[in-house]
């Protein structure tokens, strides 16, 4: 509805106010997000396409797609499997210890992410704490994209069992009751019946998971060996490119990345606005 | 609701039946014996899910600890004593000090606009203040410099006027801002509308002021969630990493904060120093979490 004359504008509310909070909020708004985010894209439109294409495609650069977006992804799938078993064991078991372990698991978002890096890389290294078990047997952690991946299962911990634990909390037992009553075990009710419920809010914990460990930096950088080819991800190469005054490389290589988290987000709300619809349906 | 009397394998009478018939969610010590896994799978679960734990989280949360305190309280105390270390801490300090009060600002204007008044645009103002959240620290950091450093859009234009933004402390303020912004305004939004705002025009109609009802009606209502995202925005912005560290130049003693410091110390081979510093960061994510757990058992 355009705005028209005063008189015939429809009143926006009865509260004060309303043109201090919207003022105070739009400034700052742009001021601090929406100029500096511009930027990135005003900057980029210096570059010609095929310039573009080609800082953003060369074999450095795919090979830190590859490493950040494989070892994200990788991660995000533990983060889904072990997050259903977090959120299962603590809504529906009693054991010493729950409430400690409840609130723990929210130490990934609280932590810096500069101490996790140092404490991951320093007890997977070779004489640390788990490394001078694991390197022996031959599993190499510290400098190779498997660290990459252990640190990102770390930051994406408290995702999948945040958003099911909600899901499983509210659950009502006649649902399974209905299914013990019509035969099925206990693994079969688990499978056929629960999960689905659970699937949605684990899926969008997945991809909230997927969307932080894409972006991750200080936690990886010390346990990842950041060698050019092999164990680079990709916020360091725009760090590094940053570095090397190379302003149209870093722009064209953050457009890229930035277009992927976008996407992903998108990915979320259309789960999360199709999970709503889903719940307005008759029970 | 369907009352379920059921019956146990072994003769047990089963109230849980009719009981989660009206409640809907049970501790789980209430479930009904037959209903639940055996005893030797739920403690299998158990243990697979707390291994998993402690050796993701547990074991790196101890060694920094344990690796700060190795060579001893009085190597311990000299690491935080060092001049380096003492301004990184002043400089986290300040940047959090300007960041997070002008976040909780943004945070109840926005709130106040959103949740109290009907306009065009509403769902877009949302999805821009969740903005900072959906870009990665070390391209918010990006931003900055493109926008402000020594080659940037405003470069000449700062560098005419003698105004250091980047590699300087309004540098790491920004950035800090940036990444901590949607933290407040977050927590507030769905809170607000949750609570509605009879209140508010209850006031309205006995003669308070905009500023009146606000302040003795709005804010108490709200004190808790605010709490909540004052604790969460402050451990953001005194635990931010990759957007300060492209910003900073990561000049020692003038532009490092703490978690800065730490990486200097740690890529120096100072290991015992390095997790001095990063052990008072994990002090203060503990710090976090407690007075979280306090704040949602309160609010439950």
């Amino acid at each position: 509805m355009a705005a028209g004359a005063a008189a015939g504008r429809p009143r926006r509310g009865v509260l004060p106010g309303f043109g201090l909070a919207m003022g105070f909020t739009l400034t700052y708004l742009s001021v601090i997000v929406l100029i500096p985010i511009s930027t990135l894209v005003w900057k980029s439109a210096s570059l010609t396409w095929a310039q573009f294409w080609s800082t953003a495609t060369g074999p450095r650069e795919l090979a830190a797609y590859r490493l950040s977006f494989g070892a994200a992804l990788a991660a995000a799938v533990v983060n889904l499997l072990f997050g259903l078993l977090l959120a299962w064991v603590l809504e529906r078991y009693a054991f010493p210890g729950k409430r400690l372990v409840d609130v723990m698991v929210d130490l990934p978002f609280a932590l810096p992410t500069a101490v996790a890096g140092i404490s991951l890389a320093s007890v997977y290294s070779k004489d640390g704490w788990l490394g001078r078990w694991l390197e022996p047997a031959g599993i190499h952690v510290a400098f190779t994209p498997l660290g990459v991946m252990v640190a990102l299962t770390f930051v994406g911990l408290p995702f999948v069992v945040r958003t099911v634990q909600p899901v499983l909390h509210d659950l009502s037992p006649e649902i399974e009751e209905a299914s013990a009553t019509l035969g099925a075990g206990r693994g079969q009710t688990f499978l056929r019946v629960l999960l689905p419920e659970l699937l949605p809010a684990a899926l969008t914990g997945f991809v909230l998971a997927l969307a932080r460990a894409l972006g991750e930096y200080g936690s990886v950088i010390f346990i990842a060996g950041n060698m050019p080819m092999r164990s680079e991800i990709t916020p360091l190469l725009i760090m590094i490119k940053l570095e090397e005054y190379d302003y149209a490389g870093a722009t064209a290589i953050a457009l890229v990345f930035l277009t992927a988290s976008f996407s992903l987000l998108l990915l979320i709300n259309v789960l999360s606005w199709r999970r709503g619809a889903a719940a307005e349906l008759p029970a | 609701m369907v009352p379920t009397v059921l019956a146990g394998p072994l003769g047990q009478p089963g109230p849980a039946g009719a009981g989660a018939a009206a409640a809907g969610a049970l501790p789980p010590a209430a479930r009904s014996r037959h209903l639940g896994e055996s005893r030797a799978v739920r403690w299998l679960l158990i243990g697979v899910a707390l291994a998993f734990l402690v050796l993701v989280l547990f074991v790196p949360l101890l060694a920094v600890f344990a690796k700060a305190l190795a060579p001893g309280a009085a190597a311990f105390a000299a690491a935080v004593r060092d001049p380096d270390t003492l301004s990184a801490i002043r400089l986290t300090l300040v940047t959090a000090g300007i960041a997070v009060p002008v976040n909780v600002l943004f945070g109840l204007a926005a709130a106040w606009a959103v949740t109290h008044f009907r306009f065009a645009g509403k769902n877009l103002l949302i999805t821009l203040i969740d903005l900072p959240f959906s870009v990665s620290p070390v391209i918010s950091g990006v931003i900055f410099v493109l926008l402000c450093g020594a080659r940037g859009v405003l470069g000449p234009f700062l560098a005419a006027h003698d105004v250091k933004i980047i590699f300087a402390l309004p540098g790491l303020v920004l950035a800090t801002m940036f990444i901590t912004s949607p933290l407040v305004a977050r927590e507030l939004i769905p809170l607000m509308q949750a609570q509605g705002d009879e209140e508010e025009q209850a006031a309205l109609t006995l003669g308070a002021s905009g500023w009146r009802t606000f302040w003795h009606i709005s804010l108490p209502k709200m004190r808790w969630g605010l709490l909540y995202g004052v604790v969460l925005c402050n451990a953001r912005a005194m635990g931010e990493f990759g957007a300060v560290s492209v910003v900073s130049g990561h000049i020692r003693g003038v532009t490092t904060t703490m978690p800065l410091q730490v990486e200097i110390l740690y890529n120096d081979y100072q290991f015992a120093a390095a997790f001095a510093v990063a052990s008072l960061l994990a002090l203060l994510a503990l710090a976090t979490l407690v007075v979280k757990s306090r704040i949602e058992r309160r609010t439950l």
